[in-house]
């Protein structure tokens, strides 16, 4: 018996949830083609922390690599959640949206860069509010300035989740990967026990949580499109996928009759159940590969 | 001050349209209505509170599934419909926005609300960069979400000049919690602190408002009130209709150029480094 056979597979996958929101971004891309644009060297930083008291960073917690993925001519933004909740405030946000403008004239021109977007995000930074609520506006907008001409996808692996208004950034996408420990929501649990009550919301529920916001709700209902185990391989051959993929005619965020009629359907008088929702909405729209 | 939510956005669409109804009754949410602007039609968009809905999150004023769809939808069916026409043609978009936030509900987040919300800036900008003069009228309180949701993806906005006019990210009393502040530290930080300010304008100085407007009351427009934002909706239609169909111009206004240096700075070297 060899020794590969005792020992189980996830003894040596590597994790992609381990690693730091920079190496998550390169780990995406072909041996030796990228590079990090504006990065820590460049010390653009928040000039707005230092006014409150608040440690900013050199890469304001957003990092910006451009290379080549299967060949083909790509760009990560990733959102650092280990810096101030991955917020977004007026410099990562910058960061962001340049970068997919810069992708979207490449494209443009003919040469299709995909753009790739690693959110680990409570959303807007409330210490910079108005410019990263602002921010947040325009990132919607230079995404779906790109989609038309190239992929922009979405990657949410966990474990601080995609919440706040970077949501919607997630929700115009292309494409959305999630892992089974990611979330996915405008407004976390924490927020709506505070706003509406303990009633309406158990913060303290991870189960709850988990059936709501978690990757495999959220693909199992249609909302995302690839549950991808946390395998940097896996991680790597699925974004390879969709950066391959021929763009679609039509995207999930236009097909506001299907969502329109059923949200007219829902049964509102009591709270929704997450599985018979999973089963009333089952995969019929999507624009994923499947 | 919450009771007033709804009150501003529904006065100036029934002002503008002369119509205070919802098109179709269902959701009673969304006000929609074609009337005239200038020498065209334009679709005028508000959302309003209703103590009946269905949703119990949205019955003071939130944006929630409902709203973000029913405002998708009117929007995509004028793109449609002027799709062949010529760009000065294509009927303008006018967002009376007064809106408390989006809803936090547990209903909401089941069926997805990020999605809804998603899908209705995705109608507004898609709206604006087939041609279609997208306006912002804030009338009352823009928060968060439910800006996002409902107005934010605009060319040009206005915002009347008036202590009634809230333009933020969170409200205070979540943000102080957050930021673990007083209510008071953080009004006295929003004096020093453009970004972080309630003052209307404070977010004047950001440099993304087209401009703001002098009325003599938010909520009771008078004759001359109507005529004159008439007069500026119409001047910010066709400032939309000779300007770039994205979002730039929220970076080239002397008080942009002063205020989001930083960013600015950041579009700049990257560029440079791409």
């Amino acid at each position: 018996m060899s020794q590969t056979n005792i020992i189980p597979e996830f003894v040596s996958r590597r994790s992609f949830i381990e690693l730091d929101g920079r190496r998550r971004a390169q780990s995406l891309f072909d041996e030796g083609t990228w590079k990090e644009l504006v990065g820590p060297f460049d010390r653009m930083e928040s000039p707005w922390l230092p006014l409150q008291g608040v440690a900013p960073q050199f890469d304001d917690g957003c990092i910006v690599i451009k290379g080549k993925i299967g060949g083909m001519p790509a760009v990560a933004i990733a959102l650092e959640g280990a810096f101030q909740g991955g917020s977004i405030g007026e410099v990562s946000g910058a960061k962001m949206t340049a970068a997919l403008d810069l992708a979207a004239k490449d494209s443009e021109a003919g040469k299709r860069t995909a753009a790739i977007l690693l959110l680990e995000t409570g959303g807007v930074r409330l210490q910079e509010a108005n410019l990263g609520l602002a921010a947040v506006a325009e990132v919607i907008s230079s995404v779906l300035a790109l989609r038309p001409y190239a992929p922009v996808i979405t990657l949410i692996a966990g474990t601080v989740g995609c919440f706040g208004g970077m949501s919607l950034a997630a929700g115009v996408s292309s494409y959305v990967v999630m892992t089974r420990e990611a979330r996915l929501g405008l407004n976390g649990p924490e927020v709506i026990e505070q706003e509406s009550g303990i009633n309406e919301f158990d913060s303290s529920d991870r189960a709850l949580i988990w059936a709501i916001h978690g990757g495999e709700q959220r693909v199992a209902m249609g909302l995302a499109d690839a549950l991808v185990e946390d395998d940097a391989k896996n991680v790597k051959a699925t974004i390879l996928g969709y950066v391959q993929a021929d763009l679609r005619p039509v995207y999930r965020s236009q097909q506001v009759e299907i969502y329109r009629d059923r949200i007219a359907a829902l049964d509102t008088s009591e709270q929704i159940d997450p599985k018979s929702l999973r089963q009333k909405w089952n995969n019929e729209t999507t624009g994923g590969l499947r | 001050m919450s009771e007033h939510i709804g009150l501003r956005g529904r006065a100036w669409f029934k002002a503008l349209t002369e119509n205070n109804q919802s098109s179709s009754g269902n959701p009673g949410t969304v006000l929609a209505s074609e009337a005239q602007i200038g020498d065209e039609i334009g679709l005028f968009l508000c959302v309003v509170p209703d103590p009946a809905s269905r949703f119990p999150c949205v019955r003071d004023g939130q944006v929630g599934l409902e709203e973000a769809f029913t405002l998708a939808h009117h929007l995509r069916r004028v793109i449609a419909e002027d799709r062949q026409k010529p760009k000065a043609q294509k009927r303008p978009v006018i967002a009376i926005v007064d809106v408390k936030s989006q809803a936090y509900g547990r209903r909401e987040e089941t069926a997805g609300i990020f999605f809804a919300a998603a899908a209705s800036s995705d109608a507004y900008a898609s709206a604006r960069i087939a041609g279609h003069p997208v306006i912002s009228l804030v009338a009352g309180q823009a928060f968060s979400g439910g800006f996002l949701t409902h107005g934010y993806q605009a060319n040009r906005i206005l915002a009347f000049d008036d202590s009634g006019i809230v333009i933020h990210a969170m409200h205070k009393e979540a943000a102080a919690r957050i930021t673990r502040r007083s209510v008071a530290e953080l009004e006295e930080l929003g004096h020093e602190i453009a970004p972080m300010s309630y003052d209307v304008r404070d977010y004047a100085k950001l440099g993304l408002l087209y401009k703001l407007l002098h009325v003599s009351d938010p909520q009771h427009p008078t004759t001359a009130d109507i005529e004159a934002v008439r007069r500026d909706l119409i001047g910010a239609i066709q400032d939309a209709r000779r300007g770039a169909a994205d979002l730039s111009n929220r970076l080239q206004s002397d008080a942009a150029k002063q205020t989001r240096k930083a960013g600015i700075a950041v579009r700049a070297a990257l560029e440079a480094q791409w």
